[in-house]
């Protein structure tokens, strides 16, 4: 898995302050590459294991480096590397290199058109700098149940195209996550493109916040389909409301076959929270969590309705 | 570890600096190049005094390591003026009091200069929503907002006089 | 010689008061090209980083140094035995108590200074930070102050629990001191005999300053001259440099203390920290120049806190609603060390202010400061010396009071407002407040918002949420205050025994421009700029023509540095005299060049003209140059002057501030849909930086009533010592602020002037926290504490039924 500690991110900046001290802007010492494709960034990690570690946009692995939180002998940076870039789509079906940056997401209007959701829950993460940089294979690798894209990424049905020393797979974003910082991906693999396929869908993403910059408080991923007046299909899946991203398969089916109609709505939003296990932190004690994600939920599937 | 070369474009100057992988930029700015307008605030990439505009992008200096900017081309706040030939944003900042004790104030105008080709004609949510990345704890950010409006209302009427 | 311009255009070129000058600051901020701390880059300069305790509460069994010293390029590497020899190892702190400058045998917060590395850049000292090893023993952590009082846990063994503390005895091993003034008993018996009486407890949050740039030093001993050069983050050089003589042994004469420019103070860098004594140590041990520079954690972990105040109200009335009489009590956590930075007899600064804007014949202030397993300090934060807790507490208790009336609050102040006749009115505590028209101020901003109109707003939106129509309410957020800033007056106001006077020197060039230096230092309030514009007033030379020069101890006069507003009105004053001292000799060198007596010429905006005649005149640039051209009998040559300014009392800015909010009761989310703010600051010397100020003091308002908090575990672990949940707001989180003002000079302020820095925030967060009270004030809620994040708001709403 990650040479870093499994430190759940509502705890980690509480163990940084129970550190000695040390100027936590500095990292340890570490070797730098910089590989120009995908089999010299594979050979590194190969060479290296536990030590190396690959960096995309840098700004959820270099905060944690400057405070010693991750210990990086070696770092690949993975900006060079053209087979990592690009949004594309053929057949109906979207690819995204995992180096795409969050601004690139949303700013491209081909992406826009079919898939407007990513647009949407785009925007919501951090703040213009860090969107600059911040990559969708950065957000959705590291496991970092803060994250927006993994949650977004299972609402999709998603697939992450991960290459190894022994090959090329592809896991579900249903599938991926299996604690905070652990995911399916092997230490030697990268986690190359991003793919689903488009359909036209009524769409939100609802994300409660403290302020811009922050994580969410609750957030909500809904994809919904209609036919005639009723819910033809539908995907719910919340972030930051559990260690893990969480498609609620009970709150979807809930959904389906009816007008979306306050009761429907009021099923889905309890069938989601019985999926949702989130843990008290500065934004709150869990009863408070637990209501705000409830309210957000049943606001994103009314707006995602809206749209359908 | 292994000090390495880093040929960077900064301020449209051809620079060449010695660092250690684990350098982060802000300080190589700073400390091998002199140019002490970006500044650190924080350690956490929240504040964005640090911003600083990287290949036509607002980048957080202080979360990247300067190795990361071989052969980039960086503008700092000071490429974005001369004391004789003053950037737009710079009079206007201070013709409507967008600064007090200036410390926010490069990474700002440098954010505010990417903002205004980002979106030449922003409302002020847009320009509330664009400079999100930058904190300041003087001003409560009312004047700023007007400065970046005010520069882009005389920038765009420049470009339509010029045409 | 005939005018070519108007007397008007001549007023206008001076910028003087009144003028929305520029700022002359702006060209190097808005060019990068601040000075600020960590720019200083010296030959041979040596990076100092501490070791910081990860415990609240523990014994430090063992130090071990030896593979920090190993590594190359580390220099050397301090505890507290290093600094025992020098007595460095505590320090006076400004409240009468003493702190550890390195922990000596135990740490006592989390985050506390344990070891100081010096090395030769900072990634060798950070890496050397990780390899010293400390051995602690944990100990008991207490983090509640009620409890600290129970406790049979001694935090400070260095105190000897039966003799008495800096401000009399100690009723308690952690207890630091009883600070009362008023009449108890009196009081109390107003209050059992009243008509009504309204009883609340409240609490002020501990939260930080937070200026964006952290606290640092640059130390510069040259042995060769025996000089020492620290340049730093400092609110009050010269205060600075008095302490490092005393605490070095090194004479104030061979000191210099340099304040460059500050990235925000907020009071947050008034005080001495132990990383200014470590790096003067190191560089005095190492004979090179030593830099140390915090990272934002150690700021918001180990320097001045603000507030952190438990208050006890009780408020009686007629049942008319006139008050009769208020009782405060106050437990004060100071953390582990006494470090306020107070004037020496105020160990509760002026929290007896707190009969705040209304005439209350009769009241009682107690405060009892207690020691806890916390940062140390109390006193910041654009406070006034805790006028913050002091008009929070008033005004949430004005309000407590009108529903316990069941009045409107808005009513309710007015009847009780000291009345503009009663001026200068002595408070039942003891204060003498100058001017003020409160009514003259409250009407215009009632009517401003229309006040009776959103009260009918609100009326019909608590119909709607009772009818199921919306989940959103709507609060109404008044705060009327009284600020008391411009210490002080010498005869009860010093720092450290130095009286709070403070000082401007003035010098006038032969072209006929000035420079004039003074005791304080901006961090961003534009001294440059506002002050020159007081001097062209007085003076008569514009104020482009003059340089204002602050902080460089071996030039600038003494002074008592910036904080509390106290600039405008004591530097000011100084300004102003020093200038009349210019004006007094010119209108003698006038009167010599026209040939006529002393007393036939008059100023008049930038000359002298001879009394009836006009056309005969001296401007001020042909006087400066007769100063240094003229043989002059009885006059020496030049033209400068020096005013060392004593203000005879505080000054009491005022103002009146609505904000109107929007609650959704099931996120917990506020939305400021209106925030008027009307100031009385007396004299507006830049109305264009006063109008800044507003917003910036607004703002911070916003962020504490609104999250921003210190907060700590049982364990006394901080949860909030980063920017992700330490609330600082961003572009999008504030509204804009509509500002507007009155005018009510200060009877005894050579011009009439307030200040008006820190009035912002002192009356700005009980306002944004009334607007959250008030909207849920029809569902019964009476005091929430702050701060009201989301999950506070929803709790509120919940604690209330509004869920159901």
């Amino acid at each position: 898995m990650f040479g870093l500690a499994l430190i759940e991110l509502p705890l980690l900046y509480s163990e940084v302050y129970r550190r000695q001290g040390g100027h936590r802007m500095i990292t340890s010492a570490f070797e730098y590459h910089r590989p120009s494709d995908l089999a010299g960034a594979l050979s590194v990690l190969e060479e290296h294991g536990d030590d190396a570690r690959v960096i995309a946009g840098g700004h959820s692995l270099i905060p944690m480096m400057k405070m010693r939180m991750a210990d990086v002998p070696h770092l690949i940076d993975l900006q060079d590397i053209a087979d990592l870039k690009g949004i594309t789509i053929a057949r109906g079906i979207v690819t995204i290199g995992a180096m795409t940056t969050q601004h690139e997401l949303i700013n491209n209007e081909t992406l826009a058109a079919a898939a407007p959701i990513i647009h949407e829950a785009a925007l919501q993460i951090a703040d213009p700098q860090v969107r600059y940089m911040g990559t969708i294979g950065g957000n959705v690798a590291n496991g970092d149940p803060a994250n927006d894209m993994p949650g977004l990424m299972q609402c999709m049905d998603a697939s992450f195209t991960l290459i190894g020393p022994d090959g090329t797979r592809s896991v579900k974003a249903r599938d991926f996550y299996e604690a905070a910082y652990m995911t399916e991906r092997e230490d030697g693999e990268i986690l190359t493109h991003i793919s689903f396929t488009a359909v036209e869908s009524g769409f939100a993403y609802e994300k409660q916040k403290r302020k811009i910059g922050d994580y969410a408080t609750a957030a909500c991923a809904v994809l919904i389909t209609k036919e005639g007046s009723k819910v033809a299909s539908a995907s719910v899946a919340m972030t930051n409301l559990s260690d893990v991203p969480v498609l609620s398969e009970a709150a979807g089916a809930a959904l389906v076959g009816t007008s979306c109609d306050a009761i429907a709505v009021k099923a889905a939003v309890a069938a989601a929270l019985e999926d949702i296990d989130p843990t008290e932190d500065n934004r709150g004690p869990v009863e408070f969590k637990m209501h705000v994600a409830g309210i957000i939920i049943s606001r994103a599937i009314a707006r995602a309705w809206s749209r359908a | 570890m292994t000090n390495q070369i880093v040929k960077m474009t900064v301020n449209g100057e051809k620079k060449e600096i010695l660092a250690e992988p684990r350098e982060l930029l802000i300080y190589v700015l700073r400390e091998k190049l002199g140019l002490t307008g970006p500044h650190v605030g924080c350690e956490t990439s929240h504040c964005g005094a640090c911003t600083v505009e990287i290949d036509g992008k607002s980048v957080k200096s202080c979360t990247m390591f300067a190795v990361q900017a071989e052969g980039a081309e960086i503008t700092t706040i000071e490429g974005l003026g001369t004391p004789d030939n003053l950037h737009v944003l710079q009079e206007n900042f201070k013709e409507h009091h967008g600064l007090q004790c200036g410390y926010c104030t490069p990474g700002m105008i440098t954010r505010a200069h990417r903002l205004l080709q980002e979106n030449p004609n922003p409302t002020e949510e847009e320009v509330r929503f664009g400079i999100a990345g930058n904190i300041c704890r003087c001003t409560g950010y009312q004047n700023i907002v007007k400065s970046i409006l005010s520069a882009a209302a005389e920038l765009n009427a420049a470009k339509e006089a010029a045409q | 010689m005939k005018d070519e311009i108007t007397r008007e255009e001549r007023v206008t070129n001076l910028k003087g008061l009144g003028s929305s000058r520029k700022r002359v600051e702006d060209a190097r901020f808005t060019q990068g090209k601040g000075h600020y701390v960590d720019d200083i880059n010296l030959p041979g300069m040596l990076t100092g980083d501490f070791v910081r305790s990860p415990y609240a509460h523990a014994r430090v069994k063992s130090i071990n140094i030896d593979a920090a010293m190993a590594l190359d390029g580390v220099v050397a590497v301090l505890t507290a035995k290093d600094l025992e020899p020098l007595s460095l190892h505590w320090m006076p702190t400004l409240a009468g108590d003493k702190q550890m400058v390195l922990a000596d045998g135990k740490v006592l917060f989390q985050g506390q200074e344990v070891a100081f590395v010096v090395a030769k850049d900072r990634y060798i000292a950070a890496d050397a930070v990780e390899l010293v090893e400390v051995e602690y023993e944990a100990l008991e952590v207490i983090v509640d102050p009620f409890k600290s009082l129970q406790s049979d846990v001694v935090l400070r063994e260095d105190l000897d629990p039966t003799a008495p503390g800096a401000h009399g005895p100690r009723k308690h091993h952690n207890h630091i001191f009883t600070w009362e003034v008023g009449d108890e008993d009196g009081t109390n018996a107003v209050i059992d005999d009243a008509d009504v009486v309204a009883t609340e407890e409240m609490y002020y949050h501990r939260t930080h300053p937070c200026p964006l740039e952290p606290c640092g030093a640059v130390a510069s001993m040259d042995k060769v001259n025996g000089k020492l050069t620290l340049y730093g983050t400092f609110q009050a050089p010269h205060v600075v440099r008095t302490v490092a003589s005393l605490l070095s042994g090194i004479e104030e004469h061979n000191i210099r203390v340099v304040s460059p420019d500050i990235g925000g103070g907020f009071g947050n860098k008034v005080g001495v920290y132990p990383g200014y004594v470590c790096s003067i140590v190191a560089s005095i041990v190492t004979g090179v120049p030593v830099k140390w520079v915090e990272d934002r954690m150690e700021n918001l972990m180990s320097t001045a806190f603000a507030r952190d105040y438990w208050m006890k109200g009780k408020i009686s009335a007629t049942k008319e609603g006139k008050i009769t009489g208020l009782h405060c009590h106050v437990t004060a956590d100071h953390g582990a060390f006494d470090a306020c930075a107070d004037p020496t007899k105020f160990p509760a600064g002026f929290m007896s202010i707190c009969t705040g804007s209304y005439d209350i014949p009769i009241a009682y202030l107690g405060v009892d400061g207690v020691y806890t397993n916390k940062a140390p300090g109390g006193v910041s934060y654009r406070c006034s010396f805790r006028v913050t807790e002091a008009v929070y507490f008033i005004e949430r208790m004005i309000e407590v009071l009108a529903i316990e009336l069941e009045m409107d609050a808005a009513e309710l102040r007015r009847i009780n407002f000291i009345k503009k006749e009663q001026f200068p009115y002595n408070s039942a505590l003891g204060w003498e407040y100058d001017s003020g028209d409160y009514h003259t101020a409250w009407d215009k901003a009632l009517k401003a918002v229309d006040y009776d109109g959103l009260r009918k707003e609100q009326a019909e939106r608590v119909a709607a949420f009772k009818r199921g129509e919306t989940r959103t309410i709507m609060g109404i957020g008044l705060s009327f205050f009284t600020e008391i800033v411009g210490a002080g007056p010498v005869k009860n106001c010093d720092i450290l025994g130095m009286g709070m006077f403070d000082s401007c020197e003035i010098r006038i060039h032969p072209t006929g421009s000035a420079i004039a230096r003074l005791g304080t230092i901006s961090q961003g309030q534009g001294h440059a700029t506002t002050f020159a514009q007081i001097l062209a007033s007085e003076i008569g030379i514009p104020a482009d023509s003059i340089t204002i020069e602050e902080g460089d101890t071996d030039t600038a006069p003494y002074g008592l540095g910036t904080y509390g507003s106290r600039s405008t009105p004591v530097a000011g004053a100084a300004t102003a005299m020093a200038g009349r001292k210019i004006r007094a000799k010119a209108q003698m060198i006038a009167a010599y060049l026209l040939e006529v007596h002393d007393d036939d010429v008059e100023f008049d905006v930038d000359r002298f003209v001879v009394k009836g005649t006009p056309e005969r005149f001296k401007t001020m640039g042909e006087i400066a140059y007769a100063a240094y051209n003229q043989a002059i009998p009885g006059l020496e040559p030049g033209l400068e002057a020096v005013s060392y300014y004593d203000p005879p009392n505080m000054t009491y800015p005022f103002g009146a501030y609505v904000c109107v909010m929007d609650i959704d009761v099931d996120t917990g989310v506020p939305k400021i849909n209106r925030f008027y703010a009307l100031d009385d600051c007396g004299t507006r010397i830049n109305p264009m930086v006063i109008e800044g100020q507003i917003h910036g003091g607004l703002t911070e308002a916003l962020a504490v009533a609104l999250g921003q908090e210190i907060a700590y575990d049982e364990m006394g672990n901080c949860k909030t010592a980063t920017l992700m949940d330490f609330f600082l707001p961003t572009a999008w989180e504030v509204p804009n602020f509509e500002t507007d003002f009155t005018v009510t000079p200060s009877p005894h302020h050579p011009i009439g002037a307030k200040g008006v820095g820190e009035s912002p925030h002192v009356g700005g967060v009980p306002c944004f926290s009334n607007a959250v009270q008030d909207a849920f004030r029809p569902f019964g809620n009476r005091h929430t504490n702050m701060p009201h994040d989301h999950w506070r708001i929803w709790k509120t709403a919940n604690d209330l039924g509004l869920h159901d």
